[in-house]
């Protein structure tokens, strides 16, 4: 591209920029908020490396190099978080195809107002909040006279305390997050669903095909370019089990069970305030999804043609 | 009105194993439904029943020993009021604010003339996967005074990505180029034109954000478990978190008269404000429900 040229698409693109600088407004409250609230906190996410001081500052504080990775790898927490982490996560991640399971059978049902009913009632989860979750899981599953305890009774058997359990505490978790959201995760795999061109069912009565087939060879492959994205975005979240719920869900009962790094992460560094110690390992968690994501990426790109990037 | 309805139309003849799937499909929905819905409902009567009776299995249907006991207790907690008004102040503001940060920066991004798209939306998206983490989050929110305000429940975590991404979709699907190349002709500018007319042509992405932005709201406790230390701004979800959790474990280690009504008062306003802090969030929905289309929640997954 000769000099020339090269001068009149910058002007071009000058052109353009002023004229649209109604545009660069809009733009202007996000990427200031993200610039101070997101990207701040990254640089200030040396303090991992530093013995961070409030009073010297970020920049201030005496290097610390290794030092808090170190010490987490070494500490006695470090094996009970990274364990709790990764086995509720895997967990959950296996409850994966249940909305997808859900949405086919939604989409089987005929009966227009029952269908409606249904998928409203079991939207209705979803809007409860984890606070109120947590407190129904402790009403509902108290051993004394909570319902699994009269359930339990009515067998003449003693209800195990499945809040107060930590080898019970993933599947507690596990499954409460399934009663809350599959109806409302199923949203995205009927909307996929419902694009499906009607004369292809046409096409398959009349080749006689069977209503499970028409669900193997139709709806199935229809919910597989989402299921894939889905799955790809929930990889990277496989060393991240929320904080909230984690927390809520914890009591002294089942701290061995239900430590997971989020949890351990804001006790070190607001309860006890060690932050640099805290960011360490917030940093550790982070690489470890990132390097998770890029992974399973690379190999759903390589296997199929879907993939995020 | 039932009958003017037309009826699905049926294969002649049903094969045998389609009859079979459709009578373990109807069963197994009903079960779902159940096992769903029964729950809430438990809470719901439980509420207006007699604690007692609720402990001896006796409410399985309906309420046993009518009474509002429980909603006359809530009456008595006035940081549960407190509680509840903060948190329909942040939940208004905060879903204001949310829409017009994100929405905004929806349309422009989804504007092809914008110079430097790419690399700004790559800005964004990088947000998605990285943060400082919760300390240098912290140490930033502290730096800017924002501390135990009322702003930090509203403004500083406002962006939401995803949102803008689908935003972002809806307004490449729906709203044509050459609708903004004729207002040019016209001259307007792209404020003009955004308010005018990109805004009314978007109420189903608008109303779906706004419903998004109010439920995250309404539910959240965790920056105000951080962020806040004065418990007159303390929302809805902080308050319950007491005497839903931390009291619950404390409550059930009493014995003696004394206890026992206090356990009594406790397990009853547990039900009437797990009730009364639900039910308005979750009537929001209906009015929502119509502009769940495919078109908004497609455009979620295609980029």
């Amino acid at each position: 591209m000769n000099h020339r040229a090269a001068s009149g698409n910058w002007q071009r693109a000058f052109g353009r920029v002023g004229r649209n600088w109604g545009l660069y407004l809009l733009l202007l409250p996000a990427v200031i908020l993200l610039l101070i609230f997101t990207y701040r906190p990254m640089y200030g996410v040396m303090i991992a490396f530093k013995d961070f001081s409030p009073a010297l500052g970020i920049t201030g504080s005496p290097w610390a190099g290794l030092k808090y990775f170190e010490k987490f790898f070494h500490s006695y927490q470090f094996s009970i978080t990274i364990r709790n982490t990764l086995l509720i996560s895997l967990y959950s991640f296996a409850t994966f195809p249940i909305p997808i399971v859900f949405a086919l059978l939604v989409n089987q049902l005929r009966a227009n107002r029952f269908k409606r009913a249904f998928q409203t009632l079991t939207y209705m989860p979803h809007f409860i909040s984890t606070v109120v979750v947590v407190g129904l899981l402790l009403i509902l599953l108290s051993p004394g006279n909570g319902l699994i305890g009269q359930l339990y009774g009515l067998f003449g058997a003693k209800a195990p305390n499945l809040m107060g359990s930590s080898a019970l505490f993933s599947s507690v978790y596990v499954w409460s997050d399934v009663w809350q959201h599959t109806g409302w995760d199923s949203i995205i795999y009927l909307a996929a669903l419902s694009a499906v061109d009607p004369s292809l069912y046409e096409a398959a009565t009349v080749d006689g095909a069977s209503r499970w087939q028409k669900i193997r060879f139709i709806d199935i492959p229809m919910l597989l370019p989402t299921a894939i994205t889905l799955l790809i975005l929930r990889v990277g979240g496989l060393l991240g089990v929320g904080f909230e719920k984690a927390y809520l869900m914890q009591n002294n009962l089942n701290l061995s069970g239900s430590e997971v790094i989020s949890t351990y992460v804001y006790k070190i560094g607001l309860m006890s305030a060690q932050y640099s110690f805290s960011a360490a390992i917030n940093l550790f968690n982070t690489m470890i999804n990132f390097v998770l994501l890029v992974l399973v990426n690379r190999i759903a790109r390589k296997y199929s043609e879907h993939s995020l990037w | 009105m039932e009958a003017t309805t037309p009826a699905p139309p049926r294969p002649k003849k049903g094969r045998s194993s389609d009859a079979l799937l459709e009578a373990l499909l109807y069963a197994g929905a009903a079960i779902v439904l159940v096992a769903t819905v029964y729950p809430l409902y438990f809470i719901a009567i439980a509420s207006f029943s007699d604690p007692s009776a609720v402990g001896n299995g006796q409410v399985w249907l309906y309420p046993r020993g009518f009474t509002l006991d429980g909603y006359k207790e809530l009456l008595k907690h006035a940081n549960i009021w407190v509680g509840y008004r903060n948190t329909i102040l942040y939940t208004v503001t905060g879903t204001l604010i949310g829409l017009a940060v994100n929405v905004s920066a929806a349309y422009a991004l989804s504007r092809r003339d914008l110079v430097g798209r790419k690399a700004i939306t790559l800005f964004f998206i990088f947000t998605m996967f990285f943060n400082g983490g919760l300390i240098p989050t912290f140490l930033t929110v502290r730096d800017f005074h924002l501390y135990d305000t009322f702003l930090v429940m509203v403004l500083p975590f406002s962006v939401a990505v995803f949102d803008i991404i689908v935003a972002r979709t809806f307004f490449r699907t729906s709203i044509p180029a050459e609708l903004w190349e004729a207002a040019q002709l016209d001259g307007c500018g792209n404020l003009r034109f955004y308010v005018r007319i990109v805004l009314p042509l978007s109420k189903a992405v608008i109303a779906v954000l706004a419903l998004w932005f109010a439920v995250g709201q309404w539910n959240s406790y965790f920056n105000a478990l951080i962020y806040l230390q004065n418990k007159d701004l303390f929302p809805l979800q902080l308050i319950l978190r007491d005497i839903l959790i931390t009291n619950q474990m404390q409550s059930s280690m009493g014995t003696g008269e004394a206890a026992q009504i206090a356990l009594r008062l406790a397990n009853m306003l547990r039900y009437s404000v797990i009730i009364v802090s639900t039910i308005p969030i979750m009537c929001a929905y209906p009015f929502v429900q119509k502009y769940f289309n495919k078109g908004v929640m497609i455009g979620a997954v295609k980029e």
